[in-house]
């Protein structure tokens, strides 16, 4: 396992990052541009310095061992295969690095890119391969120092959105038998939920949230995780089943609260209308129309509040209520759609 | 329609003031070379090549020119990726030392050398008392004067490949456990070798050419410092000003022939 504290200082910034993983675990470093994400992924391999904190991988402090010695592999963002090396060249060269004979650096070098499943491209050089093959490569190049800790840097940024799909679902499979700890980077949700069992959310170097993809999911604590996860979020003061939100407006939750909460809810649990809805949906409030988008097969509409929020609707029924930008309508959401959990 | 003329205009011709002088410049840069190969004598030139000074002026030549070659390589890649590095202070004053060999008149780097390695000289003095060893007049001389003038030329190419390469690369390297040695050799050396190449052979081009801090530190003693551009001055002086001319055209095909040689495979970007 790691256990780290992450301190690293720029000019009017700070990052700092508490984070310990376990051995096999999988965490997500999720944020937007700018987190300082990467900056504590370089940190973590000694690339960048750290000014405050510390670096523990098994119990062995590392804080100011240099990258080479720390036994800690990484999968960069653009990969950067070594360009005048084949792949088994780049693979074999960790092990030769650390020591081994060349054979027996080949032979290791051909198992991993074997276990990657780009044996045959053993011979080709980083150029000739399509952006699936490198990564592998550079996973198997990764690995292959057998290190205790595997940094990944946006790790499928680089690939169109199909081969996405494969190499994701391939490196999930290979970080599942990854016995060491593993920290990956990224500012896609669904890379996130898919490959990690922990989820820290970074914004402007500090964690405003973590825990595991579900509880991210349904329980997200910014309005950035908030959108990522394709929900709405509102924050307020509880008192039994009503929700006085700080930014104006009432919602009536399911549940009971009482003090700091957020309210979550999905985009697609509110429901739009021209006059005021008749019956007894209890969350009811005036708004109006400020976008209009299309979203997946539905449209999305941001409807400023208070609270402001995002809808789902059917094309059918912008068409049939005739809804554009500046549309002034009415909103509602059942109370049993709205998840309250403290702040 | 207009539009297209006009766009034509830009690209298709060159307009006759830039042209001309275009045009005198080519004439000017060959003329002289075709020159050297007609007036070359070409019927003396089995008797005049089979000189043995000749022979051993062209050896020296080759010699000295891949000594400093050499010499250069082992001191001005090191000097190079230091430059290259962006966190450097007083890197530009740093560089401004590097270019001075570039626009010292030759002789004066010859002086200049005698001051410091001379056997009165600050370092030279010193060398010669311990071990009667001095470098003027010596053909180690000529390769050190050689090199003094040719090493801008291996340490700005260098730099300037160093400074385009990707160094990321070298942090992907040190995470794979590499050592800062291998690292260089391994992964930096081998990214900015056609860089290393293409310096290498502006540094030997000059290093073969040099006439002025060479004469002036090392002499002009057959076998031993008279290298093919001064046994040329020698002979124009001289008795046979024809014999100049066939040196000439010697070190020119020399020259264009190993240049030639490297071309395909390495310098493309000359």
């Amino acid at each position: 396992m790691i256990d780290a504290h992450v301190v690293v200082r720029r000019h009017g910034w700070t990052l700092d990052l508490p984070l310990t993983v376990a051995s096999g675990e999988v965490v997500a470093l999720l944020g937007p541009n700018g987190a300082g994400k990467t900056t504590a992924l370089r940190a973590l391999a000694g690339l960048v310095t750290l000014d405050g904190g510390h670096l523990a991988i098994e119990g062995e402090v590392v804080t100011h061992v240099p990258p080479a010695r720390r036994g800690v592999g990484m999968v960069f963002q653009d990969h950067l295969l070594f360009p005048h090396l084949s792949a088994l060249e780049n693979v074999a060269f960790g092990p030769r690095a650390r020591g081994a004979r060349s054979r027996e650096a080949r032979a290791t070098a051909r198992a991993w890119l074997d276990r990657v499943g780009v044996g045959e491209y053993a011979s080709a050089r980083p150029r000739t391969l399509s952006g699936g093959q490198a990564q592998r490569v550079a996973l198997a190049r990764a690995l292959a120092t057998d290190p205790r800790l595997l940094l990944l840097d946006e790790p499928l940024a680089a690939l169109d959105a199909r081969t996405r799909l494969t190499v994701r679902s391939d490196l999930r499979r290979h970080l599942g038998g990854y016995a060491g700890a593993a920290v990956l980077v990224t500012h896609d949700p669904l890379d996130a939920m898919v490959l990690a069992d922990r989820i820290v959310v970074l914004e402007h170097g500090t964690v405003v949230q973590a825990g595991s993809p579900p509880e991210v999911a349904r329980r997200p604590r910014t309005e950035y995780v908030a959108r990522l996860v394709g929900l709405n979020l509102c924050r307020g003061t509880g008192h039994g089943h009503g929700v006085d939100l700080d930014g104006g407006g009432t919602l009536v939750a399911g549940g009971t609260a009482f003090g700091p909460v957020y309210a979550a809810f999905r985009p697609s649990a509110v429901a739009v209308y021209r006059e005021r809805p008749a019956g007894s949906p209890r969350n009811v409030w005036p708004g109006r129309v400020t976008a209009v988008e299309p979203h997946g097969d539905a449209v999305r509409l941001q409807v400023d509040g208070p609270p402001a929020v995002l809808a789902d609707c059917t094309p059918a029924a912008v068409a049939e209520l005739d809804l554009e930008p500046g549309s002034p309508v009415w909103v509602s959401v059942k109370a049993a759609e709205v998840e309250v959990y403290p702040a | 329609m207009r539009r297209r003329e006009r766009c034509g205009a830009v690209t298709g011709r060159i307009p006759a003031f830039l042209a001309v002088p275009a045009l005198l410049a080519v004439a000017f840069l060959v003329l002289p070379l075709a020159g050297l190969l007609l007036r070359a004598p070409w019927r003396d030139a089995p008797r005049l090549l089979a000189d043995p000074a000749v022979g051993a002026a062209l050896r020296l030549s080759l010699l000295t020119a891949t000594a400093a070659t050499v010499l250069c390589l082992v001191l001005g890649i090191p000097l190079a990726w230091v430059l290259a590095r962006p966190a450097l202070r007083g890197r530009a004053a740093l560089r401004a030392v590097v270019t001075v060999p570039l626009v010292l008149p030759p002789v004066v780097g010859g002086v200049a050398l005698f001051t410091v390695l001379g056997r009165n000289g600050v370092a030279g003095r010193p060398l010669y008392e311990a071990t009667g060893f001095a470098f003027p007049f010596t053909t180690a001389g000529v390769v050190l004067a050689e090199a003094f003038v040719a090493l801008p030329f291996l340490v700005l190419s260098v730099e300037g490949a160093l400074r385009a390469a990707d160094r990321r690369y070298e942090e992907a390297a040190a995470t794979l456990g590499a050592t800062p040695w291998r690292v260089f050799r391994r992964v930096t050396l081998p990214l900015v070798a056609p860089g290393v190449a293409a310096g290498a052979v502006l540094c030997w081009a000059r290093a073969l050419g040099e006439f002025g801090a060479t004469i002036t530190f090392a002499g002009n003693f057959p076998g031993r410092t008279q290298t093919m551009p001064l046994a040329v001055y020698q002979a124009l002086e001289g008795a046979d000003p024809r014999a100049a001319v066939l040196l000439s055209v010697l070190l020119l095909a020399v020259s264009v022939a190993v240049l030639a040689l490297l071309r395909d495979r390495w310098v493309s970007r000359l």
